[in-house]
């Protein structure tokens, strides 16, 4: 380690490289991707978690295929566990227990592969949110946003096939809440559900096929499009936040070679050892407690896995005042709309978003440096309302639990989230987009007078003053990052003051106003040199107002 | 793909190109630069101001926290076996996993030497990244994204020759023949889904209910007298006598048949009861469907003194007293009634089917609203 001078490489990794290279040619790519730059920022480790936990949950994924036994033939119970011996229960429950109570290891493989599904798909929405607020998904990487979104939304469909397959008591209520989603949807509700159950619910069949879905199909579009994820990544290479040296152009970071890998690594260690330490502190999902499931019996209290609350919720929330028939048929939008519609709103927003905006800004440059939140507020304020909506959702999908601990009326907890799922996205996007134009108003302070340095001087004439310092220049640049943002690509006005014959219609007269509205509040940071503001005399009226206006 | 070779620092390999790249550990460790050392070479792969070293001190002390991290993952590594081992799976006499508290027990103690084995390594190897190893800031130039026009209009031309010359343009015959011949064996998968499933029909509408069939608790095989029932507001889980006493019924069968059978005060039911529900009770017994007609929970909670029955999953609510019509919740229609009456044995018994299809709504159910 101390000693200073490159060491020749050894033999033994000499003829490797050489046997590598005789036929695959590969010094030059190698070196070049051994080189590749990771920008330094906490942020961009979401995505590796959600990188790593998937591999964790393949790896002890086929350690559970080993004895589990995707069956829904009848069995009476006669394993280790005493209190459901003699018990007549599912080949599938069975197994289960058997990997509980008669593999050793098998109850932590098993609560690892809970775990690390609950955070898998945690870290893809964090990960997610972390790509929307900074702009990340902006041209060229939109199209590995779409692929992200059709991650997520498979993650999720895969995490509910994977919770289905015990056939404890709360998983088989699941499938029964999915087959009567299915069941509504007009004209071809009753087909789906006959052809994915075999028959009606919960025939012999639907174990297996989920079983099948769940470590087969899934699984592999889900490692193709993470491959592909990945790939795509890779050549555009990551974007950055605006700093020093940090461009358009450039990008500034770790090497792959050796930093980014030891780093990586030790991660991936990290991200193995909170779930497994989850996996063995934290009981998850205690089948055995449960009992075997029967279509007749219920407990009350019953919540699934966190990435489906928001359906759970959406479900108990909305009413069944717009349901209505057509000719005799009903058309049961108390079951379409939370259960299919608000998913397709989420995903469908999610997807459309990159080109939405594009649209709305007309802005179709390349960017590699990341926006701050703030200085894209109406962006920021659309994400905290989805978010908003999004938890209310969520929450509402403990409303029974919520009740019972604070002790409120049951209906009262529904009517408080029906009237919440409208208005708290409203107040969020209200709320978020003034708090970044106050941080907006704060940046150009900054950058005008310096920060407040906490020293306090009185003028000749008796007056008390802050004193401001300048901003170092890495803060300067951070800052500066806020111009440029009013982006008009064409004018819809020529010289001659005549508009456009796009604008005049009335998809661009709607353009021209969303792109007015995206932008108009934004404080303008035109013609703002750093520190050039009087340092001594900040804070009056006057100047305040001026930074207001733009 | 990236193009920052240009930062290939001639004093560390450009000599020798091959053998360094492939597989040769970099100089970066322990390596003085510029920045940290200026009597020192540099040795690094990287520019030397893009590379900030850390001081030999630093490294050394790095090198020895890692180290030890390591040796605390190896050890909790060996605990994970000795754990492993000392609980026998169902052995005799051996404390085993088959118990539910040695389980947990065996469940922490593997849990937590793995964990403390995988924690310790990202330690170590992090220790390594952080003191060890010098703070990159490297540059590399993105990619110029669209191709040159030259290059577009090379690849343009290319392709449209060759598609020319493919006949794939100019031979619309060929082309739309193919297309057509692709059509069908497009859809062949589709159709080979079909026999995942019998059709639907009209199997959801009825059930294996019919009159005289008598019920019994769930869970067992005992009749049910209208006795049994004495106490207002007492409420029975029930389904009807298996003809095959050996096997019992199906699951399907259980998911359809399932019953509440509720024992009310006949002055209680309200004006939206018609005379018909009415006839269907037997002395304030009055039967229905307990699946959820929202999306097929079994509505379990009864509360005899609002007499509403509730479905825990998303508390649909149905007035027992009313024909079970929805008074809560996003259930789309009440739940089914089974007319109940009582045999010469004064066992309750069905008198026919369901009075709707039950389980969750589907679009020809053929229900009111």
């Amino acid at each position: 380690m101390s000693d200073n001078q490159a060491p020749p490489a050894p033999k033994a990794l000499r003829g490797v490289g050489n046997f590598i290279d005789d036929r695959f040619h590969l010094a030059k790519t190698g070196e070049k991707n051994l080189r590749k730059v990771f920008p330094n920022h906490w942020s961009f480790m979401l995505g590796e978690i959600a990188l790593y936990s998937f591999i964790i949950l393949l790896l002890t994924g086929v350690f559970l295929t080993l004895w589990f036994n995707p069956s829904m033939a009848h069995t009476v119970y006669d394993g280790s566990y005493e209190r459901l011996r003699g018990v007549g229960m599912s080949e599938a429950y069975a197994s289960t227990l058997h990997i509980t109570f008669d593999v050793r290891g098998g109850l932590l493989i098993r609560q690892i592969h809970h775990w690390a599904a609950l955070i898998f798909v945690a870290s893809l929405v964090i990960h997610m949110l972390r790509v929307f607020f900074t702009g990340a998904f902006r041209k060229p990487r939109e199209i590995n946003w779409l692929i992200g979104v059709a991650i997520f939304t498979l993650a999720i469909v895969e995490g509910l096939f994977g919770y289905s397959l015990p056939d404890d008591l709360p998983s088989g209520m699941g499938v029964r809440i999915f087959q009567g989603v299915l069941l509504s949807i007009p004209l071809i509700g009753t087909y789906l559900s006959f052809f994915m159950f075999g028959g009606e619910f919960p025939g012999e069949m639907i174990i297996p096929r989920l079983y099948m879905l769940h470590i087969l199909l899934i699984p592999g579009i889900l490692l193709a499009l993470i491959a592909a994820h990945f790939m795509i990544l890779w050549h555009q290479k990551h974007t950055q936040y605006p700093g020093k040296g940090r461009t358009e152009k450039k990008v500034v970071g770790t090497p792959m070679f050796p930093a980014f890998a030891i780093k990586a690594g030790g991660f991936f260690f990290f991200t193995f050892a909170v779930i497994t330490g989850l996996a063995g502190f934290v009981q998850i999902n205690p089948i055995h407690l449960f009992g075997p499931f029967t279509p007749t019996s219920i407990t009350s209290g019953l919540q699934p896995d966190w990435y489906m609350g928001f359906l759970e919720g959406s479900l108990r929330m909305f009413p069944n005042w717009f349901d209505f028939d057509i000719g005799g048929y009903a058309i049961i939008t108390g079951v379409l709309v939370p259960g299919l519609g608000f998913m397709g709103l989420l995903f469908g927003g999610l997807a459309a978003w990159p080109f939405v905006e594009a649209w709305i800004t007309g802005d179709r440059r390349v960017h590699n440096v990341a926006d701050r939140p703030r200085n894209a507020p109406v962006r920021t304020a659309f994400g905290v309302a989805g978010i908003t909506f999004y938890g209310v959702c969520w929450l509402a999908g403990s409303n029974d639990i919520l009740s019972h601990v604070f002790q409120i009326n049951l209906y009262a907890t529904t009517w408080f989230f029906r009237i919440f799922l409208i208005l708290g996205p409203i107040l969020a996007f209200i709320i978020a987009k003034r708090i970044c134009l106050g941080l907006q108003r704060r940046d150009r302070e900054t950058l005008e007078h310096g920060y407040e340095s906490g020293t306090i001087t009185q003028l000749p004439g008796g007056e008390f003053v802050e004193v401001h310092k300048k901003s170092s220049g890495e803060t300067v640049h951070v800052l500066e990052s806020a111009k440029g943002k009013d982006y008009t690509p064409e004018p819809t006005v020529d010289a001659n003051g005549v508009e456009s014959p796009a604008s005049r219609k009335p998809m661009g007269r709607l353009r021209s106003r969303l792109a007015h509205w995206y932008t108009k509040d934004n404080v303008s940071f035109d013609g703002v040199e750093p520190h050039t503001g009087h340092h001594l005399h900040h804070g009056t009226h006057a100047e305040k107002e001026k930074v207001g206006q733009h | 793909m990236t193009d920052n070779t240009n930062h290939h620092d001639a004093a560390s390999g450009a000599d020798e190109p091959r053998e360094r790249v492939i597989g040769t550990p970099s100089a970066a460790d322990g390596a003085a630069t510029a920045t940290g050392d200026p009597h020192r070479r540099h040795e690094g792969p990287y520019p030397a101001e893009e590379t900030h070293t850390r001081s030999e001190e630093t490294q050394r002390k790095g090198e020895r926290i890692a180290a030890l991290w390591f040796l605390i993952a190896f050890l909790a590594g060996v605990g994970f076996f000795v754990s492993y081992f000392s609980f026998p799976p169902n052995a005799d006499g051996d404390p085993s996993v088959a118990d539910p508290g040695i389980a947990q027990l065996a469940n922490v103690l593997l849990g937590g030497t793995l964990t403390l084995s995988l924690f310790a390594i990202g330690a170590g190897m992090t220790v390594w990244a952080r003191q060890v190893l010098p703070h990159y800031e490297v540059s590399s130039p993105y990619d110029e994204l669209p191709s040159s026009k030259e290059e577009k209009g090379s690849f343009s031309e290319f392709f449209m020759r060759g598609a020319n010359e493919s006949g794939f343009t100019k031979r619309p015959l060929m082309r739309r023949t193919l297309l057509l011949a692709m059509a069908p064996l497009g859809l062949a998968p589709i159709v080979l889904l079909r026999d995942t499933g019998p059709l639907p029909k009209d199997t959801l509408k009825s059930t294996t209910w019919e009159d005289g069939l008598h019920m019994v608790v769930e869970g067992t095989d005992r009749r049910i007298t209208a006795a049994d029932l004495d106490e207002v507001g007492s409420m029975v889980t029930a389904l009807p006598e298996s003809h095959d006493p050996e096997h019992g019924l199906s699951m399907n069968e259980q998911a359809k048949t399932v019953i509440l059978l509720i024992k009310m005060d006949p002055q209680d039911f309200g004006p939206d009861m018609t005379q018909q529900q009415l006839d269907w009770t037997h002395d304030g017994i009055v039967a229905y469907s307990k699946i959820c007609t929202h999306v097929g929970c079994p509505a379990a909670l009864y509360e005899r003194t609002t007499h509403r029955i509730l479905c825990p999953c998303h508390q649909s609510t149905f007035d027992a007293a009313n024909g079970a019509e929805v008074v809560f919740g996003p259930a789309h229609r009440p739940l089914p009634q089974l007319p109940v009456r009582v045999d010469d044995e004064g066992y309750l018994v069905a008198a026919g089917d369901f009075s709707a299809p039950v389980g969750p709504t589907f679009w020809d159910a053929g229900v009111e609203d």
